[in-house]
């Protein structure tokens, strides 16, 4: 029998969705794990082991600076012990090697603060945020969103729409600089959009779109898409009774949010 | 040197901090303000060179996207007023440590002593505010003048170059600590009373007595000369004492000899409600359930335990934190949520915590008359206790699942905030039953997570005590969920590889609680008080062994685990300490630096409280049932009844709670075709690959008591289990918590008629007795609060006598679960449970300002028999959707149905099976027990009429693709509505909060 390829959930620190998100990964194919960040740091566990990267949801440090702030903080400066190399270092490497990385809500926030998102020319700099939504609240309710079908993403291949929650307070995505957003929309990096359910189109409204993001951004991609970071939860969405209106419409059994991880499995080449 | 740091927005970006200022200054003060910008300072009371700086401002403590920052000056001189808010000395900064440990992350060093990063918030404000007007708007908005402080600046007093200047609230303790202070003991009742008043200690005359006594015996003179100490008391043994005999952790009006009477009838003696009513229904219930006794653990750990299938067990506990979210809504109610959560994680070897459940009960936020001192207004404590909530669970990755918020104008001197969480845990850990727990001797007692301050000094007694002008501010805490979170996630792991034999938390009376409670299993500890490690110096021993510091656990760890024990939590960043050794001296010994500063007497300490012994006298209210026509539009009253706080949408509350973290939401609070129909319970999958189900659901209804707390109990039980039956959960599967808030029954000068609020008390439990035992679902934790009362000179305000009841238990397969949105036109809808003429207490009354005679009597047994037949018609899939009829009776309910399912209804009244000839306003907002509204496909009701059988269910109406709510009695349409009138009416009045 093959060995399954191996996804990594990282917690420790205020993570919070890391046993549904190694579900997910269980479900998409992978054989996963949970690795509290102290056994990365302590040299026990090394990513390299590793084929698939979940950086997932949860309130890390209490958001507390904004969200992700302290951790990206900590994974820039962190060392690894025995070894001496930053924690920073093994995660370039991890991303070098062409192995793709899951960024969700608290995640998402991590990796665009840490400038893994959009990554741009390959640059890792922060040039774009995710900041406190226009109603000023934490929500939780269930967006619908649309796939760019020609997005480089390799996670959303296949998707077309789909149905998933969000559950953030910081998840307005904002970039300073036009060009950006410009180079994005080019290069179809704006994967996932809010949209109206009844149109099929993106969206500005609120609740449609929850937190008043630019260019109804849920979720973004690398050029390689192989970096993807989105605020709605596709870890919670694993089987039709999670979802809201399961009593009352006709849905598929398995939850949407299984095909990026399966997605992901397909390309790390399992099978 | 210290030096500001402070960050603000860039132009254009969008401040919804700021805005939210501009809103509630209109609404609470009626200031009104052009704008308001915010900035995040920080202040670092250490020495860094500029580079360093440059790279904490720039990198953790700001985002350059989006904001700008300034060091050792304003980052903005662009405001007519500016105010800042910052923490008093000792208040927990959660921002601030967060902060202290980004920085000690580039520093690539932890901080040193006295090295610290303070926060506060500052509102730059565009308005035309007098000084009073500011004044007013940080003590009444943005700040809380127990743990805040501010500084009011106008533009032109500012300098533009140097902005503010750094103020750190550093704690400063005029003592070195380490003091243990004699209580003379020997003196006259007044001077017992002096010491237990002036000492906060809450102790009663007759418990002053047992302990003078005590100390006076001649072999605890000699044991105690033997340690070391003299012929007094010492403070640490009196607070000791206090806090453990504490009505707040002795229960001893639950546990009072009561002499109770109605009316002129003979005088019955209760010895114990506690065991009369509650032990003894569950133990008479688990007799019966034989075999099938679901039970695990009751009433002995922090939180009940029941099975949930042969791999893993449930664990549920419900508290209160009533008074200090009285005083700082949003503290209190954070470390509400996150100190329930230690009762399930502290409960056998500890639990994984699965779900939250919060129940609040609060004067009305459009409150619009003068507010008695000492009060915060309603909207406050709604908006802070909604905050502290969130932030506890959402934080803390626990889903809210479930809860509920009851208005009445008496919740204004004491607001209930119950907090609530289940857990679930492997059936067995390392071999062994996980709900047993138990410390040996020579085990050593280590506490681990957070350190310990004055925070929370007299906690426990302090909410032994009603509101009033002494209240310790000291009481007020902020709880720290990444602290909790970091410290659950290294035990959890030290659990699993079994470091340890025991573990309770710290909450209420801290350290001389937790190691008090465990030593029992042992008969003795020794406790080195000098060990512990503290926020600042200068404490003194009593008040290390009492603070209620919060995200701390105790546990009893095997010597040969310690060293594993503590690598690991050094390792996971939790600081864990060795205080210490369980022994079986039968003493609580309690030592600082060497020597002995508290000897006690393990049997003493535990079981020397004198029992109380409480008068009890019911006489019925004289209640008459209001006498008033048939309103002519009946589509008016429905649609006010909509519109009432107690029957509205909470959605606004409900969506900033994250409801499915963990990823097994089954049944969420909303519902239906628009995401916003009202739940009656919450079900969820807790173990991702299969199919099991928790569900859980809570019921109370405070207004019953005006009329009959028994009645009030009963009714509490039925909503319960009803609201449970209806998703789908297994009425021979369930189990329950019974949560007491009580107005002060203990009759004295402040409480003359504490004899007829004691027969109230008497005669819920009896109701709950009855009700439980009728259904058979066990008590398998609790809790009361008995002094939920306001004095302030000549002001009392009394809350109604309350009681949650919250039942957890199983379904077979979430995917047979229900919801209450109606599905489809063309389907048949069946009212099962008979109306009679139960208006008292009801909605209905109440909104034409009348509470009545007749509440709401259970049929027990008939009920038990729907709801066990209405659970085998979910089994078997022949509900299309049901919703329970409570607040508002059957027209609610219908409407409720109606439009969150997008489908019409035709309905006739007359098929209503009734007690009796009823007027048609009767039977629509009867409020009788145990009623459901079921939803049948048309092929499925033979079949569903069948199940039914002989139990009272009518026919009552068919769905429709109208989009309208039809009410018919005979031929006359008496009731037409269209679904969006009646959503608006019911999501408008706190849609906007």
């Amino acid at each position: 029998m093959r060995v399954r390829p191996k996804a990594v959930v990282i917690t420790g620190n205020g993570t919070n969705c890391e046993r549904e998100a190694a579900e997910a990964c269980r479900l998409g194919g992978f054989d996963p794990r949970i690795v509290h960040i102290s056994d990365l740091l302590s040299g026990e566990v090394v990513l390299d082991d590793f084929h698939f990267l979940n950086l997932t949801g949860g309130f890390l440090d209490g958001d507390d600076l904004g969200a992700a702030m302290v951790q990206a903080n900590r994974l820039r400066y962190a060392r690894v012990e025995g070894s001496g190399e930053r924690l920073s270092e093994q995660l370039s490497r991890f991303i070098d090697q062409g192995k793709p990385i899951l960024g969700v809500c608290n995640g998402f926030q991590l990796m665009v603060k840490m400038g893994l998102l959009p990554c741009l020319d390959g640059e890792q700099r922060q040039v774009a945020t995710l900041t406190f939504n226009d109603s000023g609240r934490f929500e939780d309710r269930w967006v619908h969103l649309i796939a760019d079908a020609s997005s480089p993403c390799i996670f959303t291949r296949g998707a077309e729409s789909l149905t998933l929650p969000v559950r953030h307070g910081e998840g307005k995505f904002v970039v300073s600089d036009p060009e950006v957003l410009d180079r994005m929309e080019s290069g179809r990096l704006l994967t996932l959009r809010y949209a109206d359910a009844g149109s099929g189109r993106a969206t500005m409204d609120y609740p449609m779109n929850p937190n008043g993001s630019m260019a109804a951004a849920a979720g973004i991609c690398s050029p390689s898409g192989l970096l993807f970071g989105l605020m709605p939860h596709p870890e919670a969405y694993l089987h039709r009774v999670n979802h809201p209106r399961w009593t009352r419409e006709e849905l598929p059994e398995e939850g949407a949010g299984i095909a990026f991880f399966r997605n992901a499995f397909e390309y790390v080449g399992g099978s | 040197m210290a030096v500001r740091i402070e960050v603000g927005y860039r132009d254009g970006v969008h401040d919804p901090r700021g805005e939210w200022v501009v809103q509630e200054a209109g609404s609470l003060t009626g200031i009104t303000l052009r704008s308001v910008r915010t900035a995040n300072i920080y202040t670092l009371d250490m020495d860094l060179p500029g580079d360093v700086l440059e790279k904490i401002a720039s990198g953790p403590f700001s985002d350059p996207i989006i904001q700008e920052y300034s060091i050792g000056g304003p980052i903005s001189s662009d405001f007519q007023i500016l105010i800042e808010v910052g923490y008093k000395p000792g208040v927990t900064d959660n921002v601030g440590r967060s902060a202290g440990e980004a920085v000690s992350q580039i520093l690539e060093r932890p901080l040193a002593g006295g090295e610290a990063i303070y926060t506060s918030i500052q509102y730059l404000i565009d308005g035309d505010l007098s000084h009073a007007d500011a004044e007013r708007l940080a003590s009444q908005v943005l700040a809380n003048d127990l743990i805040h402080r501010w500084e009011i600046v106008h533009r032109d007093q500012f300098d533009p170059e140097q902005g503010l200047s750094p103020d750190i609230p550093k704690v400063v303790l005029s003592g070195e600590g380490g003091r243990v202070a004699e209580v003379d003991l020997d003196g006259s009742d007044d001077d017992l009373m002096r010491i237990s008043r002036d000492g906060l200690l809450a102790l009663s005359l007759e418990e002053m007595r047992t302990i003078q006594a005590y100390f006076a015996r001649p072999d605890v003179v000699k044991r105690r000369r033997e340690v070391g100490l003299g012929g007094k008391a010492t403070d640490v043994e009196i607070e000791c004492l206090a806090q453990t005999w504490s009505e707040h952790c002795k229960h001893k009006i639950f546990n009072a000899l009561i002499h109770y009477r109605e009316g002129e009838g003979k005088v019955e003696t209760i010895d114990s409600l506690f065991h009369s009513y509650i032990v003894r229904a569950t133990e008479e219930i688990r007799t019966g359930m034989g075999k099938g006794d679901i039970c695990l653990s009751v009433f002995r750990d922090n939180a009940g335990v029941i099975r949930f299938n042969e791999e893993y067990s449930l664990v549920f506990k419900v508290e209160t934190h009533n008074s200090p979210s009285a005083l700082d809504p949003y503290g209190g109610a954070l470390t509400g949520i996150v100190g329930v959560n230690r009762d399930p994680f502290g409960t056998g070897k500890g639990a994984n915590l699965l779900f939250n459940t919060d129940v609040f009960c609060f004067a009305s936020p459009f409150y619009d008359k003068p507010l008695p001192p000492r009060i915060l207004h309603p909207r406050r404590i709604y908006e802070g206790v909604v905050e502290g909530v969130e932030h506890g669970g959402n934080k803390s990755g626990i889903p809210t699942v479930n809860g509920a918020v009851v208005f009445d104008e008496r919740f204004l001197g004491k607001p209930l905030v119950y907090c609530g969480t289940g857990g679930i845990m492997p059936s067995r850990i390392m071999g062994s039953p996980s709900h047993e727990k138990r410390a040996l001797v020579g085990d050593r007692i280590v506490m681990v997570g957070g350190r310990i301050g004055k925070d929370g000094i007299h906690g426990a007694t302090f909410s032994s005590e009603e509101l009033h002008e002494g209240s310790p501010v000291s009481a007020v805490q902020i709880g720290d969920p990444i602290t909790q979170k970091r410290m659950t996630d290294f035990l959890l792991r030290a659990r699993d590889e079994g470091l340890y034999n025991s573990i309770t938390d710290n909450g209420a009376g801290g350290l001389s609680s937790s190691v008090g409670e465990m030593a029992e299993d042992t008969g003795g500890a020794e406790l080195h008080l000098d060990l512990a490690p503290l926020k600042y110096p200068g404490l003194d021993p009593w008040e290390i062994l009492i603070s209620e510091a919060q995200e701390r656990m105790t546990v009893a760890v095997p010597p040969d685990n310690l060293a594993r024990f503590l690598d690991l939590s050094e390792k996971m960043g939790v600081e864990s300490t060795d205080l210490g050794r369980f022994t079986d001296s039968g003493s609580f010994h309690i030592l600082h630096e060497g020597r002995t500063v508290g000897f006690l007497d393990m049997a003493f300490l535990h079981d020397g409280v004198p029992q109380m012994v409480l008068e009890a006298h019911w006489t019925a209210p004289s209640r008459q049932e209001p006498i008033f026509d048939q309103p002519p539009d009946l589509n008016e009253v429905l649609l006010s009844l909509l519109s009432r706080l107690n029957i509205c949408s909470k959605e606004s509350i409900v969506r900033r709670y994250d409801h499915e973290v963990q990823g097994g939401s089954v049944v969420k609070p909303f519902t239906g075709a628009h995401d916003d129909g009202p739940s009656d319970a919450a079900v969820i999958r807790p173990i991702l690959n299969s199919f099991e189900g928790v569900v859980v659901a809570n019921g109370i209804v405070p207004r019953y008591s005006d009329i009959d707390t028994y009645h009030m109990a009963a009714c509490a039980v039925d909503e319960a289990l009803r609201n449970y039956v209806s998703v789908g959960g297994d009425p021979d599967w369930a189990a329950a918590l019974d949560n007491f808030c009580w107005c002060d029954p203990v009759a004295s000068e402040k409480t003359p008629d504490g004899p007829f609020k004691l027969a109230q008390l008497v005669r819920a439990n009896r109701g709950l007795y009855d009700a439980v035992t009728s259904y058979r679902v066990p008590l398998i934790s609790g809790k009361d609060s008995m002094k939920n009362d306001y004095i302030m000179g000549d002001i009392k305000i009394s809350i109604p006598p309350t009681l949650l009841v919250s039942v957890i238990g199983r379904m077979e397969d979430v995917r047979s679960a229900v919801t209450m949105d109606l599905k489809r036109p063309g389907n048949v809808l069946y009212l099962l449970g008979e109306t009679a003429d139960e208006l008292g207490g009801s909605e209905y009354y109440a909104h034409f300002g009348h509470i009545g005679a007749n509440v709401p009597q259970v049929d027990f047994t008939r009920a038990r028999e729907r709801y066990l037949r209405l659970h085998r018609a979910v089994v078997e899939g022949l509900v299309a959707s049901c919703h329970d009829c409570s607040d508002g009776g059957v027209a609610v309910a219908l409407a409720e149905m109606a439009f969150s399912g997008g489908v019409g209804l035709e309905v006739d009244l007359q098929a209503l099976p009734t007690t009796g000839e009823l007027r048609a306003d009767r039977v629509l907002f009867s409020e009788s027990a145990s009623r459901l509204l079921v939803e049948v496909a048309p092929g499925k009701a033979g079949r569903f009429e069948k199940v039914m059988g002989s139990t009272v269910w009518a026919r009552i109406g068919v769905c429709t693709a109208d989009e309208r709510l039809s009410v018919r009695s005979g031929k006359g349409l008496i009731l037409s509505l269209a679904l969006d009138r009646m959503r608006d009416a019911w999501k408008s009045p706190l849609g906007g909060l």
